[in-house]
């Protein structure tokens, strides 16, 4: 019976209720999207591989490294595959219609990024092909891509109109994966600038490394930098993941803003959910002196006051979760060039159940302390 | 008859700010089992703390209460809680049901902390409401009860434990006239048909003429009932 009074208690004054499960409902999908922007920014270190260095110029990434530093990384120990790359910066018709693109070292890039899955006709076909380029199924998607067709790209870094033919497909091996990036042959970037810009050419943007194991990451890294110390471009090697975090890193007054507005959320709604628990304990303080006086101590008043606030945070945190999946489905699309990984994880599910229960727990004490520590002839209020 | 209420040498104060106001002074009073007292006096008169520090709701600054041998003064607090679920049955005078709660529901509340099986609380909640002539009011929220049924059910909750004793703090003080003799006729029969021992709080003479005994508070003190009122009670 006590549950059927806790169900009642909570919906007495339906709009009062009502508002605080929207409010919470708002607070709680707001909470999930802004977690949901901060995963999206992290995705690309969530999915890089602890076997996979990044060596770049030690100065910036955009002074490039020249191309007989392969040999020579291929010479460390523990190194298994090297492969290299540029940033290509290509833009399909406009500007806004921006994605990342690049010229790998197509063979060796594959082999190193197994997570990209290929069919095995598609990927011998590009590899065949010297124009030809592979695309992730979300870009193919988004401009009505197949294979075969022709794909122009206006050179930013790299002058020129650049013909492509999309060869491959890849899909991602989980939805971790980015499927909006676009890959081509090295050799197709190298060769067009020997022809049109020599000095520019046999110059790489990044080294890849695939490591035996994660556990030589360190001493590799430094191996490989030690190689080309006091050189013209020395070098600086990391894992993938803190390459990718050093990108982060840029952003990193954004997204710690972003982390304070989701919590000053949750905290605006643990004063909502607080007062609305303040103001019914109020109310019924007549009604919990009655329960005292028959015999309820303060275990019971405690499970009623403490359910209710838990109940009105559980429904507004339900149907806040119910409504941030299509909500983050509307936000991957308006924002999908930026944010290619856009998933909400479980991670942030737990995390929007967890500041559920903290707002219904926290909102809850002061009316049970007030309840139980009133005494009972006040509480009546018939001292007489 | 035994006194099932000991009162010996009671003291009460409140403190509002600084100053310390007596409400009861050295009462000492003995209440037999199965009487039916009215406790009268003015407003201020300190006859609803004296009920309740009988009831244990409160405490007194010095003094001992006993009830049915126990001296609820030296209780804690949760085990005066205890005590009063099997003790003592309260009817108030503005019913105090809770509003979300049927009548059924409202009278079945006390027997939640028995150890009675939900078949069993059904038949003690059944003969409860049988015995206020309710039992066709059962599925009734308060709001679609009348003020005297309200009270009807409120007397039902108080005998539903069959409890030592029970305590009224004017029972008829909300209610019109044909409600409360209604409402008074059926303390009167709790008295003499079960034998149940009523203290009842009470300004309405009327009221006070239904129990067998009266006790008049003064300024914190039992007194003389004036000849006037007290004769028409008795």
């Amino acid at each position: 019976m006590l549950l059927k009074l806790l169900f009642r208690n909570a919906f007495r004054h339906k709009l009062r209720a009502g508002l605080t499960i929207c409010g919470i409902c708002v607070a709680i999908l707001a909470f999930g999207l802004l977690r949901t922007v901060v995963s999206a920014w992290y995705a690309g270190v969530d999915a890089s591989s602890s076997t996979r260095l990044v060596t770049r110029n030690a100065i910036s990434l955009i002074f490039p490294l020249p191309l007989s530093y392969k040999d020579k990384i291929r010479g460390v120990e523990g190194v298994k595959i090297v492969s290299l790359g540029n940033w290509f910066g290509g833009i399909y018709i406009e500007e806004k219609n921006f994605f990342a693109n690049f010229a790998v070292d197509s063979k060796t890039y594959l082999d190193l990024y197994p997570e990209f899955v290929i069919p095995p006709d598609q990927k011998l076909s590009f590899l065949k092909e010297r124009k030809g380029c592979v695309v992730g199924s979300k870009l193919a998607n988004r401009f009505g891509w197949k294979l075969g067709d022709t794909i122009v790209l206006r050179g930013t870094i790299f002058p020129g109109k650049w013909e492509f033919i999309l060869r491959a497909i890849y899909k991602g091996r989980d939805k971790t994966i980015d499927e909006s990036q676009f890959f081509f042959h090295w050799d197709y970037l190298n060769e067009t600038m020997k022809k049109i810009l020599p000095r520019r050419a046999d110059q790489v943007g990044f080294y890849m490394i695939g490591m035996s194991s994660p556990d030589i990451a360190a001493s590799t890294s430094k191996s490989v930098d030690s190689l080309f110390k006091n050189s013209f471009a020395e070098t600086l090697t990391e894992t993938e993941k803190a390459f990718q975090t050093s990108f982060i890193a840029l952003s990193q007054t954004i997204l710690t803003v972003i982390q304070l507005v989701s919590l000053v959320v949750i905290v605006i709604i643990l004063a909502v959910v607080a007062n609305t628990m303040a103001m019914s304990v109020r109310e019924r303080m007549n009604e919990y002196a009655v329960f005292k006086t028959l015999g309820f101590g303060g275990f019971y008043l405690s499970i009623l006051i403490l359910g209710e606030s838990l109940l009105i945070t559980a429904i507004g945190c339900a149907i806040g979760i119910i409504a941030t999946f299509p909500a983050a489905d509307a936000f991957a699309r308006a924002v999908g060039d930026f944010f290619p990984i856009f998933n909400i994880s479980l991670r942030t599910l737990y995390l929007d159940m967890l500041a559920a229960l903290i707002v219904g727990v926290v909102a809850a004490i002061f009316p049970i302390w007030r309840a139980i520590s009133v005494p009972i002839a006040s509480g009546l209020g018939r001292a007489g | 008859m035994a006194p099932i209420v000991e009162i010996k040498d009671l003291t009460k104060s409140y403190r509002r700010g600084n100053q310390s106001i007596i409400v009861l002074e050295n009462i000492s009073l003995s209440i037999e089992d199965g009487d039916f007292l009215a406790l009268m006096g003015p407003s201020g008169s300190g006859k609803s703390t004296l009920l309740n520090l009988i009831a244990g709701l409160d405490k007194a600054d010095s003094g001992s209460i006993k009830v049915a041998g126990i001296d609820i003064s030296l209780l804690s607090e949760s085990m005066l809680a205890k005590w009063r679920s099997e003790n003592v049955g309260f009817i108030f005078q503005f019913y105090n049901l809770v509003p979300v709660l049927t009548a059924f529901e409202n009278v079945e509340l006390p027997l939640i902390l028995t150890n009675l099986s939900k078949k069993e609380r059904k038949e003690h909640v059944t003969t409860a409401l049988n015995l206020v002539n309710l039992e066709d009011r059962v599925d009734h929220y308060p709001r679609q009860l009348s003020g005297g049924q309200q009270q009807r059910v409120a007397i039902a909750r108080a005998v539903v434990t069959d409890p030592t004793m029970i305590v009224a703090d004017e029972p008829t003080g909300d209610l019109d006239r044909a409600s409360a003799e209604e409402v008074l006729r059926l303390m009167e029969r709790l008295s003499s048909d079960i034998g149940k021992t009523i203290i009842m709080v009470t300004h309405d003479p009327r009221a006070a003429k239904k129990a067998n005994n009266m006790k008049y508070l003064e300024k914190g003190v039992l007194a003389n009932a004036p000849e006037a009122s007290f004769s028409e009670c008795l």
